[in-house]
């Protein structure tokens, strides 16, 4: 093409000719590199990567870890879009660290209460039908803010033990029907293959309900973070019953009372008492822009988002205010809105450069509202330390600085 | 168009299996042997079932916590780099309530069980029975649960009587807040 044109314009005056030969230039070296030359092939690098410039967003731990195995990490809430997390984003909490399972050696037993007790390769769960859901996953000791918030803290700090994917695999439905259940069978224990062999017990009517033995996470097998090769999966429960790296489900008439559903995942109450046996996370939501640790850079147009869950079922309305919690508007709700899923919600915004306070109260179909701080603080004090789902509030200073509201 | 394609696969499909395409029971998997079973089944339930043959008594347990359990749970169990395990009864109504297996877990046979899948955490699964019985009744004396010449085994460690027993509530009452 170059060539073309100079030849084209040979014959015209001198001057004009070096004119021209000097704006091409000057053209050439304005284009960006990249597009003066070919990029990478193709596989490189086979299993793709984020683009490098995108190297902040990562998994973090909030706290200094004095055992990283028995430990968590949040997913990166505020730079992500949409509802889907992605694989190497999922949140993290284990009690003995990520096992590495030879998928050949894995089995899962299922036993107890059974006509048939069976064993199963995972070659045998991979032949079952399969079943495919996205919802959302959230650790019960997700946002942190019963005790000592801290203002500093971003949507990662307060609400990233929160995920959401697609889980792949059997309906643990079709599972106990090969094994047959005994009709005294009114509690399954599922355990893992970790370090703390990590036990649960499971109501057998959440069993037989929406149950999922998942194998695949967004279209690939899980990551060994989140259980590969198998784990259980219990849409809308706290997340510590999703049992990881699933090796025995066991049917009994009465609770396994296993560690973590006795000393630990049980709230107290102000009257000393612990509630026990409480699976479901409650509707909640978070916004994620503008939020904790950002900035605000110009007065005028913003769109606020964030992220609205409920563990009951769908999503019926967001509603999201700018002063605190005076008054409300309702946000739009992106589709598609799924049952004990994640729903994007967004508000147009006008900041007008001076404070507010953003926040955001979640409504689900069974109508009930995410409530505020003060109303949950009031009925479980500030001892019970799970289950936290009250409504968030980001505080917006004169000139932008974006802080957590405590 | 999609639909068009796919229609006659459908049918013929339908030809050759009339009814419905999923069996009574698709008969993947085996049947475990009952050792396969065995090896996997290390669950204690509340009553006590589960619990192996065994024993271990205060004094042996004593030992074992010096040398395997102290460095991170401390000496008394008082807690350390890891979780206290001893004392704070009384405190659960308080504005800094101390959770241990004393003050707050309701059975002895979960401590079993969560010892023998968990502990020590450096090296799950390392402990014989014996010693389970043993640095479990060890645990339970320095929160005077159990006197000093207690030796555990599968029939007593079920009848021991916490003291938080009857601490918890079930089921679950939320919605509660409004
Ligand atoms: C290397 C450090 C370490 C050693 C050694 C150790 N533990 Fe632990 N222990 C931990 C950690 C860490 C946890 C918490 C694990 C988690 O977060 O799930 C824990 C938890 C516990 C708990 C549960 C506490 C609660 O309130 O829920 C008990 C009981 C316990 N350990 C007993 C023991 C006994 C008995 C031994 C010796 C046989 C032992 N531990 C050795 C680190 C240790």
């Amino acid at each position: 093409m170059a060539g073309f044109s100079v030849t084209r314009r040979r014959g015209l005056l001198a001057g004009a000719a070096t004119l021209l030969a000097d704006r091409r230039a000057a053209a050439q070296e304005d284009a960006p590199p990249w597009m003066r030359q070919q990029g990478s092939p193709v596989t490189t690098p086979p299993y793709g990567v984020p683009s490098r410039h995108e190297q902040t967003v990562i998994r973090r731990a909030r706290v200094a870890l004095k055992f990283p195995t028995a430990s968590s990490s949040g997913t990166p809430l505020q730079d992500l879009h949409g509802i889907i997390t992605p694989n190497g984003l999922h949140y993290e909490r284990h009690h003995a660290g990520v096992p590495t399972v030879d998928p050949a050696e894995h089995r899962l037993l299922i036993h107890g209460l059974v006509d048939r007790p069976l064993i199963f390769t995972i070659d045998d769960i991979l032949r079952f039908p399969s079943i495919s859901q996205i919802h959302f996953l959230e650790c019960s000791g997700n946002t942190p803010e019963f005790r000592d918030p801290k203002p500093n803290w971003t949507p990662q700090d307060t609400h990233g033990l929160l995920s959401c994917c697609e889980w792949t695999g059997v309906p643990l439905s079709t599972l106990l029907a090969e094994v047959g259940v005994h009709p005294s069978a009114k509690w399954v224990l599922a355990e893992g293959a970790d370090a703390a062999a990590m036990s649960r017990s499971v109501p057998i009517a959440k069993a037989w309900d929406d149950a999922i033995v998942a194998y695949a996470q967004n279209g690939e097998r899980l990551r060994p973070e989140q259980g590969y090769p198998l784990r259980l999966f219990l849409p809308g429960f706290e997340g510590n019953m999703s049992i990881k790296w699933l090796r025995r489900l066991k049917l009994g008439d009465q609770p396994f009372q296993t560690r973590e559903e006795t000393s630990k995942y049980t709230d107290l109450m102000p009257d000393g008492k612990g509630r026990q046996f409480t699976f479901i996370m409650e509707a909640k939501s978070v916004i994620t822009r503008p939020a904790g640790g950002q900035q605000l850079r110009d007065p005028g147009f913003h769109e606020i988002t964030g992220l609205a869950w409920s563990g009951r079922g769908r999503i019926r309305r967001v509603e999201v205010s700018t002063d605190g919690g005076t008054s409300w508007r309702s946000a739009s709700l992106q589709e598609p809105i799924l049952p004990k899923c994640l729903t994007r919600f967004r508000l147009p915004w006008t900041w007008d450069g001076g404070p507010a306070a953003l926040r955001s109260r979640a409504i689900d179909d069974t109508g009930y509202v995410q409530p505020p701080r003060e109303a949950l603080v009031d009925v479980r004090g500030i001892n019970s330390g799970y289950h936290f789902n009250a409504q968030q509030t980001w505080q917006i200073a004169q000139g932008g600085a974006v802080s957590n509201a405590v | 168009m999609r639909f068009d394609y796919l229609a006659p696969a459908i049918c013929a499909a339908m030809a050759v299996v009339p009814a419905s395409a999923e069996p009574r029971h698709y008969a993947f998997g085996r049947t475990p042997t009952e050792a396969e079973i065995a090896a996997e089944n290390i669950d204690i339930r509340a009553d006590g079932k589960g619990l192996p043959p065994g024993q271990g008594s205060v004094a042996q347990g004593r030992d074992i916590f010096a040398q395997t359990c102290a460095a991170c749970h401390g000496d008394n169990g008082q807690g350390l780099l890891s979780d206290r395990l001893v004392g704070g009864f009384g405190t659960l109504k308080d504005h800094n309530p101390v959770r241990t297996v004393g003050s707050y877990w309701p059975y002895a046979t979960t401590l079993f069980d969560y010892v023998r899948r968990a502990m020590p955490f450096n090296a799950p699964q390392s402990l014989t029975d014996d010693q389970v019985y043993a640095v479990s009744a060890y645990v339970l004396s320095m929160n005077g649960i159990l006197p000093e010449d207690a030796v555990l085994n599968a029939a007593n460690l079920p009848t021991i009587g916490m003291p938080n027993r009857n601490g918890f509530i079930s089921p679950d009452p939320r919605p509660d807040v409004r």
